[in-house]
């Protein structure tokens, strides 16, 4: 077998995200061979127009949806730092959907059990077509011991900041 | 079924409330495949017997939302918008960027037939199979940007409540219209993401005259199965590779337009056409870029050009207005043809119509109209309710787009578009105002040229276009020409936008197709056959026209008669069109296309396309 691999971590740069949902294609074309953009583990949520931004797992620190999920279903890839779903075990309760800060976590629409970014074994696709179209909202950095956690936040939050970063004070009314 | 298709329709009808699901057969998808061109077989179907009579404004026309089967699959998605033309009284295939039909076709549906008009607002909620007529009362008579903030939240709060178990949900896509889709104003658009548009055909306000406020969508699935899934994720990248290598459109969209359209090929409407040259370095790309855009690359579904850049005004009077770069045909006929030469002014107007729901070009083509005949002081300051419509006046302009969105005073007049506002001020003022009318049968001339003859269009393109001046479906010579409408059609049908074709040789499309749907395509075979057919059509229903006026081929098969005064500025200073060559060239296209001196399809031409069954109509377009 190849050597181990670093562990890494996908910076994002929300505030560039050009809304191409390139990833979300990408994404889920590699773990389900469709284009389906609600099984994709990263989602570009738009809650204001021009304000696109990818939602996927922050791979926290201290992992609270591993502790949370009550049937052992998730576990952390010491190889690469990302949260690994065991789809048999996982019974689809949404506990580590609360655990989440940012409520990241989300059920796959067909099949019984919960999408988390699973860094794709340490060779992102979605950061991979990001950085093609050089749109660099992603891009893969080794995992080091930084605040990863903050990232994870819920989408209304996240929107509230860039929507005044974007468009100003002004951002708010549209909300 | 044939791969790439959901497989169904849905049907609603708003005045009874019936909801229900439609299929078509496997042979009128591989004739008509989709979007513009399913649209033209599904219309001429339930509504050709009595086309004259149907008012695109009355209960009887259809309203279609209309996906394709690349839709999706094709880098950058689209939704095709149709129904009989308030516009034109044909058929226009008008498409809008978004992801509503990459929802729709994830919700199971490959589009939305709508018939009938509801008592009061509507709107219509699909999630899934799970589809509900909801009351819209909320938020008729809402700004775009408001009708969207209402629905995103109120829509993801059903979403959560109903289905609590996914976690987050994001946002459903939305299709709305304005206030001005709400008044019925011909020059109305249908709307998604605050600046996209279907504008061409005037749907919005036949979505208005349905009281249908909105259509939004969610899908869960994935998109339906294709015939060769490794072919089509390889031709992704094949048509992304091609479109990362052109620099003018990912770099500045069309927004460079605005200055070099104006100044080097002098095809842009300046003061409504009455010069095609400016050579305003204030309205230049890079005034754009460092002073307004905020965000450098803004796409749709799958897009790799994202040649949108979104657009904040930060200072000044117009502070807080926003929209994307505006893109060339809104520098154009919301800048130079108003005579407003500064990324401010037109920034600001560009939300304005945005918030309001009118189409950009054609608002900006009739503003242009009024603004010529204020001065010429064929329209007064009193019949303008006391607006001077003076060249460059941005807020003078601001307050008639507004008249007309809600058609308050002349607005109501300017509401009908150029050419039916044309003939009513011709009869009210006793005089011919049609020459000052740039249009091609009730569709505003796109912002492209033909006097200097260094744009793409042909003198004969909008004269022979069955959409009429739409700059997107241009009549061109020889017919597999990359600038024909034959050839335009497939993008409009497959339902993709066909920026990202531009350098991407012309096979990987049909390829594309294919590897989709399985089915084997040939540019001669869609070009002499398919799309033939669809133009065949489109064609009869134009011609059919009605209620309110018919088109007669020999009179409006032509260009606006500006077209053919001299561009007194400029480079091309001088140079017009020829009406004799115009008429020469009219005719080569009419045998190209198969039509007669008169210009209306050849009884053999229909039989050779295996269109017998619209034979009967050409006794009434004699
Ligand atoms: S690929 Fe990059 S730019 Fe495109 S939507 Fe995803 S994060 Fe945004
Ligand atoms: S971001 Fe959410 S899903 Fe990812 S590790 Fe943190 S808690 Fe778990
Ligand atoms: S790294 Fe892989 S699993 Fe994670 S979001 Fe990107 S594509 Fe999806």
């Amino acid at each position: 077998m190849a050597t181990k691999k670093e562990p890494i971590w996908i910076a994002r740069d929300f505030s560039k995200c050009s809304g191409c949902r390139k990833c979300e294609i990408a994404c889920s074309l590699w773990h389900e061979n469709r284009i389906w953009p609600e099984a994709s583990r990263i989602r570009v949520f738009m809650l204001v127009p021009g304000v696109e931004f990818p939602h996927f797992c922050a791979q926290c620190e201290d992992y609270p949806c591993v502790k949370a999920c009550p049937a052992n279903a998730l576990s952390v890839s010491d190889e690469t730092g990302a949260v690994l779903v065991d789809e048999n075990a996982c019974i689809a309760c949404g506990q580590c959907i609360d655990a989440c800060p940012g409520r990241i976590p989300h059920m796959h629409p067909t099949e019984n059990h919960i999408l988390i970014c699973d860094l794709c074994n340490g060779d992102p696709q979605c950061v991979k077509v990001c950085q093609e179209g050089s749109w660099n909202v992603l891009r893969v950095v080794p995992r080091k011991d930084y605040s990863y956690g903050l990232y994870a936040r819920k989408p209304e939050e996240i929107t509230r900041d860039l929507v005044v970063k974007i468009y100003g004070e002004k951002g708010e009314e549209f909300l | 079924m044939i791969k790439g298709y959901a497989g169904k329709f849905l049907e609603i009808d708003l005045s009874s409330g019936k909801i229900s699901e439609t299929k078509f057969s496997d042979e009128i998808l591989k004739d008509y495949v989709g979007g513009r061109g399913l649209a033209t077989k599904i219309l001429w179907d339930r509504l050709g017997s009595k086309w004259e009579q149907t008012d695109p404004l009355a209960p009887e026309n259809l309203l279609l939302f209309l996906t394709g089967p690349l839709t999706g699959f094709f880098p950058g998605g689209r939704t095709c918008v149709s129904g009989k033309s308030p516009q034109s009284n044909g058929v226009v295939g008008s498409t809008v960027a978004g992801e509503f039909g990459v929802e729709l076709k994830c919700a199971g549906y490959d589009g939305i037939i709508v018939a009938g008009e509801a008592e009061k607002p509507v709107y219509i909620f699909v999630k899934d199979s799970d589809v509900e007529i909801r009351d819209a009362a909320r938020i008729w008579g809402k700004d775009a940007k408001q009708t969207v903030a209402v629905l995103t939240k109120e829509c993801r709060e059903l979403l959560h409540e109903r289905f609590p178990q996914k976690g987050e949900w994001k946002e459903p896509a939305i299709l709305y219209i304005g206030p001005a889709g709400e008044n019925k104003v011909r020059t109305a658009v249908v709307a998604a993401k605050w600046t996209h548009a279907a504008g061409y055909g005037g749907y919005g306000a036949v979505m208005g005259s349905k009281k249908l406020k909105a259509v939004v969508v969610k899908g869960s699935g994935p998109l339906p199965e294709v015939a060769d899934m490794e072919k089509v994720k390889q031709l992704i990248h094949t048509v992304c590779e091609e479109v990362y290598e052109s620099e003018l459109w990912r770099r500045w969209g069309t927004g460079s337009a605005g200055y070099s359209v104006g100044a080097k090929t002098s095809s842009e409407p300046v003061r409504n056409w009455q010069e095609e040259w400016h050579d305003e370095k204030s309205f230049g790309v890079d005034q754009f870029e460092n002073r307004v855009w905020v965000k450098q690359y803004w796409g749709d579904f799958g897009c790799p050009t994202t040649c949108l850049k979104v657009a904040v005004v930060k200072k000044g009077k117009f502070k807080g207005a926003i929209t994307d770069n505006p893109d060339y045909e809104l520098q154009a006929y919301l800048g130079t043809n108003l005579g407003v030469f500064t990324p401010e002014e037109n920034v600001f107007l560009a939300c304005l119509i945005d918030d309001l729901g009118l189409c950009g070009i054609q608002t900006g083509n009739v503003m242009g109209f009024a603004a010529e005949l204020f001065q010429r002081g064929i329209l007064t300051k009193e019949d303008l309710d006391g607006l001077e419509l003076k060249w460059g006046d941005v807020e003078a302009f601001a307050a008639l787009a507004k008249k007309i969105a809600f058609r308050e005073g002349v607005g109501d007049l300017l509401a009908e578009g150029t050419y039916r506002a044309a003939l009513k001020i011709g009869e009210k003022k006793k005089r011919d105002v049609l020459q000052y009318a740039v249009q091609s049968k009730g569709i505003g001339i796109g912002a492209h040229g033909i006097r200097s003859r260094k744009d793409y269009p042909e003198i004969y393109s909008y004269a022979c276009s069955v959409q009429g001046g739409d700059h997107t479906s241009t009549a061109c010579l020889p017919l597999d020409d990359f600038r024909s409408e034959l050839v335009m059609i497939f993008n409009d049908s497959a339902v993709y936008c066909y920026f990202n074709i531009f350098g991407v040789p012309r096979q990987v499309k049909f390829d594309f197709y294919k590897a989709v749907t399985g089915i084997e395509l040939t540019q001669e075979d869609w070009v002499n056959n398919k799309a033939m057919k669809i133009l065949q059509l489109q064609r009869i229903m134009l011609l059919l026209g009605g209620p309110d006026f018919k088109w007669n081929p020999k009179v409006h098969d032509d260009n606006p008669p500006r077209f053919y005064e001299p561009l007194p500025s400029g480079p091309y200073k001088g140079k017009s069109v020829e009406k004799a060559e115009v008429r020469k060239e009219v005719m080569r296209y009419y045998e190209a296309v198969g039509w007669d001196e008169n210009g209306i399809p050849k009884p053999e031409t229909l039989k050779r396309l295996g269109l017998e069954y619209a034979e009967k109509a050409l006794d009434r377009l004699h």
